[in-house]
């Protein structure tokens, strides 16, 4: 049985991410769409800080919402005229949008339904997550260890920002 | 009444169906990566909601999730950068418009 807070809190974050993202795709203001889009990445970070798992809740506000959305304003407000509106849609492609949309939710959601008792799991209880293992676990080169990837990330932000200023330098 | 893990995940499908849609009616460039993340955000937290209810003890979806949002910010600075020196010498951002490398 869970708290009554929690199930509050949980319905107020499932109705904010269902109506922030269905805003976000069908405004036709660039700069809206994107601060709904912020609103979006906060109540995943909820989603997480309410899952136990504090530190991924801090790296989803500090990297989605304290980098990439002050990116995609920036480059709204570099290439857009303020108040600026998309044209509407045309007819076609509201339709061929809505039913590739549809026809993949009503797959994921019959085969979410279908397996019922396996989704029907509740909350275990976990004993928080120890921040000092979790860096072990990230430079370790046991079974569970995750060093390859860690240094194949800094590898690929490395290429990341010689592609940045190779792309954006003045010619 | 107990919060399920089907309970998660529905908003999840539903951010990634919102993702589909604005990915393919948007012709503005920003927009699309605006529906990409909005895609690989309902992905992360698939990932963390199955880690978390199925397998407790360990921490494999967590890891993958703080991958997965190294690679989108990576992802989505050098797509911006591209589309900032797009505008620049095209001076639009719309993928109807921009047709100089296909002919």
């Amino acid at each position: 049985m869970e708290s009554v807070g929690n199930i509050i809190l949980y319905f107020v974050i499932a109705l904010a991410i269902i109506v922030f993202s269905v805003l976000t795709v069908t405004t036709r203001r660039i700069l809206r769409s994107a601060t709904y889009l912020l609103f979006v990445l906060f109540a995943t970070a909820i989603i997480y800080f309410q899952m136990d798992y504090e530190f991924l809740g801090a790296v989803q506000i500090a990297v989605y919402a304290g980098g990439i959305v002050v990116l995609f304003v920036f480059s709204i407000l570099l290439t857009h005229r303020p108040g600026e509106r998309a044209d509407a849609l045309t007819n076609h492609r509201k339709w061929i949008g809505l039913s590739a949309a549809l026809l993949g939710v009503a797959v994921c959601g019959y085969s979410l339904f279908s397996y019922a008792n396996f989704c029907s799991k509740t909350l275990a209880s976990s004993n928080g997550l120890d921040i000092a293992q979790l860096g072990h676990f990230l430079l370790s080169t046991d079974k569970y260890g995750y060093l390859l990837p860690f240094e194949a990330i800094s590898v690929l932000l490395l290429a990341c920002i010689i592609g940045g200023v190779v792309i954006a330098r003045r010619r | 009444m107990n919060l399920t893990l089907l309970m998660y995940l529905i908003p999840s499908l539903i951010m990634f169906g919102c993702g589909v849609y604005g990915f393919i009616t948007r012709k503005n460039m920003i927009a699309i990566m605006i529906s990409l993340e909005l895609m690989l955000n309902s992905v992360d937290i698939n990932f963390v909601v199955f880690n978390r209810f199925l397998f407790p003890g360990q921490l494999e979806g967590m890891f993958f999730t703080l991958f997965a949002i190294a690679l989108a910010a990576a992802e989505t600075a050098l797509a911006l950068a591209i589309i900032i020196n797009v505008f620049r010498i095209a001076k639009k951002v719309d993928i109807n418009e921009i047709n100089k490398l296909k002919f």
